[in-house]
């Protein structure tokens, strides 16, 4: 009796215990430093830069391809911890005419002193763009209505339907959401 | 072997306990003209601080925000102006940090008292022990902002979001949310915009 209890709470620790593991921070996600008044340098930033208007096509296309949009930053914990997921799922699944599109939401004095070292640290391999739009409160509606402006958010899409998700995936629920996108 | 029962019954308790209360605080949240909760939470200056402490106030902007967020730092000095300039006019500035420094030690207590000093903050720094607040209010990033009215039956929800449309340049700023919010409701008049969106860094908890 005292076994089945200490086992049924051992279990729950650890359950509870994996749980807050996702949100613990990791040794590549270390504190943002954020220099507000550093002087940008970003003119030579090796990724495309768009505002909305030149960012929507990106979310509008009408080919055969099922596009993953991800919304993310170098800051954002939880978006760095799925960013593996998309990155396997854009490997497995160029095949079946899925492209994954990671856009950046960091800040311009962060495209060369964080983004760039982050993404070739990383060697990601998915498509990297830099969404530079201060207007917030109109595009993010523009995204998705139900969008209240978290991250990571995901948009998934092609030409006859879409989903879009304010939260983390792991890699299962990832390949779920898209699995009813793909046939 | 009754003691271990017990005590192993009393974990589960407290875990089943901790475990579902996160999950239904996570679902709450203000709307507008909602009455918000009073607290009362440590200032960076050790004293307790509570809505009801503020005899005199015509309502506040109870900014939800912290050290860390690149969002909230590029505010820092936008929410000082607010403090500033509507303290004297009743609606002071009451800032809470959500965040959990278990998870995020560069928000402990000792972390936001440095960044209060190095800023000169001119309004509260609030920790939210036990992240309760913040569920029940419905912050779901930093920074997020709550114009609370005053009212005879309790604290009413007038705005909730963004406190303007730029971010990276408040030169550049061409709508100022929070302040048009303020300036409606202490004249008396009807806000038009309720309710803004932001992108903001979610809250670690």
């Amino acid at each position: 009796m005292v076994r089945s209890i200490l086992i049924v709470s051992i279990s729950f620790f650890l359950i509870v215990g994996c749980g807050s593991k996702e949100k613990k921070a990791t040794a590549e996600n270390k504190d943002v430093e954020m220099e507000v008044a550093t002087n940008t340098q970003t003119s030579d930033v090796i990724f495309p830069v768009y505002d909305f208007e030149g960012f929507k096509p990106l979310l509008n296309k009408e080919d055969d391809k099922t596009y993953i949009i991800n919304f993310w930053a170098t800051w954002c914990k939880p978006c760095i911890e799925e960013l593996p997921y998309f990155e396997q799922v854009n490997a497995e699944q160029s095949d079946n005419g899925v492209e994954v599109i990671l856009v950046s939401l960091d800040m311009p004095s962060m495209w060369k002193s964080r983004l760039e070292p982050f993404v070739e640290k990383k060697g990601l391999k998915s498509t990297v763009v830099i969404l530079d739009d201060p207007k917030q409160n109109d595009w993010i509606p523009k995204v998705a209505e139900e969008w209240g402006g978290g991250i990571p958010a995901t948009l998934i899409y092609n030409k006859d339907s879409r989903s879009f998700y304010e939260q983390g995936f792991t890699y299962e629920e990832l390949n779920t959401a898209l699995n009813k996108f793909i046939k | 072997m009754k003691t271990f029962k017990i005590i192993g019954l009393l974990a589960l308790m407290v875990l089943l306990g901790a475990f579902s209360g996160r999950m239904i605080t996570d679902e709450a949240g203000y709307g507008i003209g909602d009455n918000a909760t009073d607290f009362s939470l440590k200032n960076i200056d050790g004293a307790m601080v509570s809505l009801s402490d503020y005899k005199d106030a015509k309502g506040f902007l109870v900014i939800f925000t912290c050290n860390t967020c690149p969002y909230a730092v590029a505010y820092e000095d936008r929410i000082i102006a607010l403090d500033k300039k509507y303290k004297t006019q009743g609606v002071p500035v009451i800032a809470i940090n959500p965040n959990n420094p278990a998870v995020q030690p560069r928000d402990g207590f000792e972390a936001m008292k440095k960044r209060a000093a190095e800023k000169g903050f001119t309004f509260p720094y609030l920790l939210d022990e036990g992240q309760k607040i913040y569920p029940q209010y419905g912050a779901t990033r930093t920074p997020h902002i709550y114009l609370l009215e005053k009212t005879a039956s309790g604290n009413v929800v007038k705005y909730i979001g963004a406190i303007d449309d730029n971010y990276q340049d408040a030169s550049k700023v061409e709508d100022k949310f929070v302040e048009n919010a303020v300036d409606a409701m202490l004249a008396g008049e009807e806000i038009k915009r309720t309710t803004t969106k932001a992108i903001g860094c979610t809250i670690k908890v």
